[in-house]
Parts: C-alpha cells; structure tokens; sequence
C-alpha cells in the first residue's frame, strides 16, 4: 500500500451498471474491467483510484445486476474495502466470495467527504481519518462471513474445508 | 407455535432444517442451478478446486442468452468455451443460441417446479417465482461454490406480503402493477425479503404475468418473490411428469414482516424512469415526451402475451418515421406462436424490427445501443443511466403496450387510445 488511502464517496443506491455496465463486460479480463471502473458514477475514478484506497457510500450499494465483474473490476482497482450504510445482497455476498471487505456503517458516508484521507480497522471497527478528527463505527462482520473474507474468499474457503472432511 | 412461511419451509427442508426459522442462516443445497454466458466465469473459478466434473450435472441448466448470436469475437470464444465444457461434465439442460432467456426457459420448459430451491447467476432468478420456487440471484464464484459442495450458505429472509386486489383496466397490464409496487417499496425496501403476492388480482393471472411481478421484485431488492400457488399454477404442470400433487405456501398463522395492499382498479398505464425504477408517473404526465427506439422484450415483458398485446395496438398502423420497435421474444417457441398467430406478420409489417430470441438490448451490448442524447422505452426491467449504451441515453420503463402506442406515436404515448 502506497501512501494515504483516499476516500471515495458516492451516494445512495450505486448500481451494477453505473460500477461496470454491459457495453464492458465482452471481456472477463480483470485489467480491462478495472479500466471503466465507476465509470458511470465518477469518470475519474478508474484513473485516479490508487491501491488500498476505500469506497464510502449510502444505501443500497451494488443494486441491480448479479454481474461478479463489479466486483472484479474494484478489487483489481485497488480498492481495499467499500464502506457502506448499506448492500444489495448479491453484490454483497460476490465481494466476500472474491474476498473484498464490505463494511457495513451507518455514519461513515455523513462522516467523510470525497477525497478525505482516512485508515480503515477492521479489527477494531473504525474508519478514521489520519489527523484523528474524523471517525466512523463501523458494523462487526457477521461470523460466517468473516470465516471467507479471513480465507480470502470463497474458492479458498472451500479449499480448506474440503481438506479438512 | 406460529405458522411457518414459504421461504421457511423451503429453505428448512432444502437444509435438513425443518425448524429453521426466519434470521437463521442455514447450509441449503439448492434443486436446480442455472447460469448463462457467465458461465465461463463459474468454470473459471471452479478450475480452482482441482475437480474433475461438477458434483450433480443433472441439477445443472445453462443458457447462452445474454450475446446471442455472438456480438464480437470475445463472446463467440466464450460461448465455445460454455460448450465445451457442458459436454466434458455432461450437462444435459444447455440451451444454445436461438432458445430464449433462461428466465423464460426454466419456467417454459418446466424445469423449475413449485416448492424448489433455485438458485441462477443472474439477479432476475426471482422470475420462477412465478410457479412457486424460491428462486434468487447469486453471484459466478458462488456458483462455482455449488458445483463443488453441492449447496451455500443462505439466510433464511423475512416475508413481505402484497395482498393485490380489484381488477386491471383496459390498457393496464401486470407490468403497470409491478411499477406502481416499485414506486411504493423503494429499490431497496424489500432488500433481503422474500416477497408474496396474493389476492384476488392474482387468482385470475395466468403464469406470464405472475412472471413479471416476481421477475421486478428484484428492483426493490428482494432476495425472492412468489405468486402464492394455487390452481394456476397445477394446471401450469398438468401432464408434465412427475404430476404436482402439493404446492408449498406459507401457514395460515405465519409472520409476515410486513403487509401491503394494493388495489389495482384505478390503476393506469405507468412510465417509469428516466434512471430509476422507483420513480414513475401514470402516462398522461409523460406523454409528448420524444422517443427515438421503442424496445419490447426481456425476462419481464417478452412473452407471447406481450407480442399480442403490442400487436393489439400497432395493428393497421405504422412506426413513427423517426423511431425504431425493436421486439425481441423471449423463446423459440413464443417466436413461433407469434408467427402462427400473425403477431410477428403485424409487428414486423408496421415497421418494426424482430430480433431473435435472447436479452437483445435490455444490457447494452448489441441489437440496438442507445447514441449519446437518445431516449428509449422499453418493457424491460432496468432503466438505469449507461445500460442500453450511452451514458448520455434515456431510458424510460413501461408495459409492452405503452412501449408499443409510443412506437406508433414517436412520443410517450397512452396505449388506451389504440384499444378498441
């Protein structure tokens, strides 16, 4: 991780097509994905996202299509953990699966503004900025989910298991 | 103790689990499993556990719909690829090129039936609802999960019941319905729900329209949506085997999370959009504003119900000069009833373009991308901003027979006035 994370802020219900829409999704290849990433919602995020950089949004983030490329297509950004008050399930559940932290907060979005600087502790569960003035709570991981994010996603997870039957 | 509800007794007896209850997450493994292009992205992750062959084929279904035919030399080396390999694990339910949305085709072909889990990687999966299954979306790593072990982690959601009643009026359609639901739930009010619909109004709805209201639940965030059974949907498998003998339904003293009533009978023709669902306006607010493509189609509104409700209006008539009907049917077989019917004859007479059976345009990668500045109407079920193709397009959501008076009109128009 190079420098400060930055904070991107988005709103209420950021949607699969706004993260990566259809006219992309030709190609599987994670650099391509990542290269349109947000594209709908801030056409300066492909460009300017740095590795270990967080997403803060509001309600409802990832709505609307079950495409794993949005996922695909942050993780391969660099974004290291999206924040929000809120997930719509499917989005939810493929960011565990391919091991991206998504944090539940109900203040982190009201908290910080775009391009605010800020440390994530997951352990700890907070979002603070680095000069201490700023703070978010966030939402423990629910145990199960935990269990795949601490593997770092589904496919090892289920690895492990296997073995261990 | 209380009554158990739908989601509770699938998801129990799909987990060993007959207690489970509402809140618990539980290990299910689901009946039938469906993927579609992204299929290649399952097998890609699958690979990763070293595993010659999936643990059941047979509770597989694939679908190539979404690219098809082939848009560009990327997808015609995945749908390869999808062959390939339903042949090397032997998958016996592949429908290639040309067949229909998978949506239409789990329902059409009978593949899903009342009271099963399934599970597809596709978000409108909550469409087979429609015969009574617990049907939601997962994600291509997910999926992956279930080829290997054979089930996935599930939380058993809480119910929200839609009581729908009084009767639709002329012009008005199940599409109408869903929108005026969507307005009032919100694209995330029924986030991680079970939604079921009943009341009068859907004692007399045939499956196609049972399919659009579980088919856009999905927009209000549901995990999964279900017309409560009932004699519809036997008649739906009456002489496919095995008979139907029960349907799976919630109990008489069952909590429910939430109650709604809606009454249908002073409802007309909605337009939803531009850029959400959740935002709609009965026609008349609407009506003059300038369309340049007027699609019909898609999981929601693409079967053969739709086609004739269109071709009611478009009849004797002619596309506006400056716009485009697109019409995509959702299968094969709806393809050829409308041509049977003359539907197709009607549609494609007037000016209109017919696309084979697929998604067509509905996700913005082929059969008519939306110009920056564009303004479309379509019977699908997304009008999010970039999704049929410039983010500088329109989109604007209705029921195949308003989509097809704009057609007619170059303008948002009120399929009431075509309608003898």
């Amino acid at each position: 991780m190079s420098g400060k994370p930055r904070i991107w802020l988005f709103g209420d219900d950021v949607n699969t097509d706004l993260i990566i829409p259809g006219r992309y999704l030709d190609s599987y290849d994670p650099a391509h994905l990542a290269s349109h990433a947000m594209e709908g919602a801030n056409k300066d995020f492909a460009a300017g996202v740095k590795e270990g950089d967080i997403i803060v949004a509001g309600r409802n983030f990832g709505c609307g299509s079950s495409r794993e490329q949005a996922v695909i297509a942050l993780k391969r950004s660099g974004v290291q953990a999206i924040v929000a008050r809120s997930f719509a399930r499917i989005f939810y559940r493929n960011a565990i699966n391919l091991g991206l932290h998504v944090i539940v907060s109900g203040t982190a979005d009201s908290v910080f503004k775009d391009g605010d600087s800020a440390m994530l502790e997951v352990e700890a569960g907070t979002l603070a900025s680095i000069d201490g003035s700023k703070m978010a709570a966030l939402d423990k991981i629910p145990k199960h989910v935990k269990a795949i994010l601490d593997q770092g996603g589904l496919v090892p997870f289920i690895k492990s298991n296997l073995r261990n039957v | 103790m209380a009554g158990r509800t739908f989601a509770e007794k699938v998801l129990g007896r799909a987990s060993g689990n007959p207690k489970a209850r509402a809140g618990e997450i539980v290990e299910a493994s689901p009946d039938l499993v469906m993927s579609h292009e992204n299929t290649f992205l399952v097998d890609k992750s699958f690979s990763e556990f070293g595993l010659d062959r999936p643990l059941d084929p047979n509770r597989i279904a694939i679908v190539l719909d979404h690219r098809t035919p082939a848009n560009t030399v990327q997808t015609a080396t995945v749908h390869a690829r999808v062959r390939k390999l339903v042949n090397d694990y032997g998958i016996k339910r592949f429908y290639d090129v040309g067949e229909g949305i998978c949506h239409q085709l789990l329902v059409e072909e009978r593949l899903v039936r009342p009271g099963q889990l399934v599970l597809g990687t596709d978000s409108h999966t909550t469409t087979a609802g429609a015969v009574g299954a617990f049907a939601t979306g997962v994600g291509a790593t997910e999926m992956a999960g279930v080829w290997a072990t054979g089930s996935l982690w599930l939380r058993i959601p809480e119910t929200c019941r839609v009581e729908l009643s009084g009767h639709l009026q002329k012009g008005t359609y199940p599409k109408d319905v869903a929108l005026r639901i969507a307005a009032m739930i919100g694209p995330s009010g029924a986030d991680y729900k079970c939604i079921e619909f009943d009341g009068s109004l859907i004692q007399d709805m045939p499956i196609a329209g049972r399919m659009v209201l579980c088919n856009m639940s999905v927009e209000m965030g549901a995990k999964a949506a279900i017309v409560v059974p009932d004699a519809v949907t036997k008649e739906w498998f009456r002489g496919y085997d095995p008979p139907v003998k029960a349907v799976v339904r919630s109990d008489p003293g069952a909590e429910f999370e939430r109650r709604m009533e809606v009454e249908v009978s002073k409802l007309g023709p909605i337009v939803a959009g531009p850029d959400k669902v959740e935002i709609s306006r009965s026609v008349d607010k609407l009506e003059g504003v300038g369309i340049d493509q007027a699609f019909i189609g898609t999981c929601t509104n693409g079967r053969l119900e739709d086609l004739i409700a269109a071709a009611e209006v478009i009849k004797g008539r002619k596309v506006f000069p400056s716009c485009r009907l697109i019409v995509a049917p959702a299968s094969r077989k709806i393809l050829v009833d409308a041509i049977d019917m003359g539907v197709a004859q009607t549609i494609v007479t007037a000016g209109g373009t017919l696309l084979p059976p697929g998604c067509g345009p509905c996700l913005g990668s082929h059969e008519g991308v939306l110009g920056p500045g564009e303004v479309c109407i379509s019977s699908s079920n997304r009008n999010f901003r970039g999704r049929m193709g410039s983010d500088e397009a329109v989109i604007y959501l209705a029921s195949p027979a308003t989509v097809a008076a704009s057609a007619i009109e170059g303008k948002i128009a009120d399929p009431r006035r075509f309608l003898k």
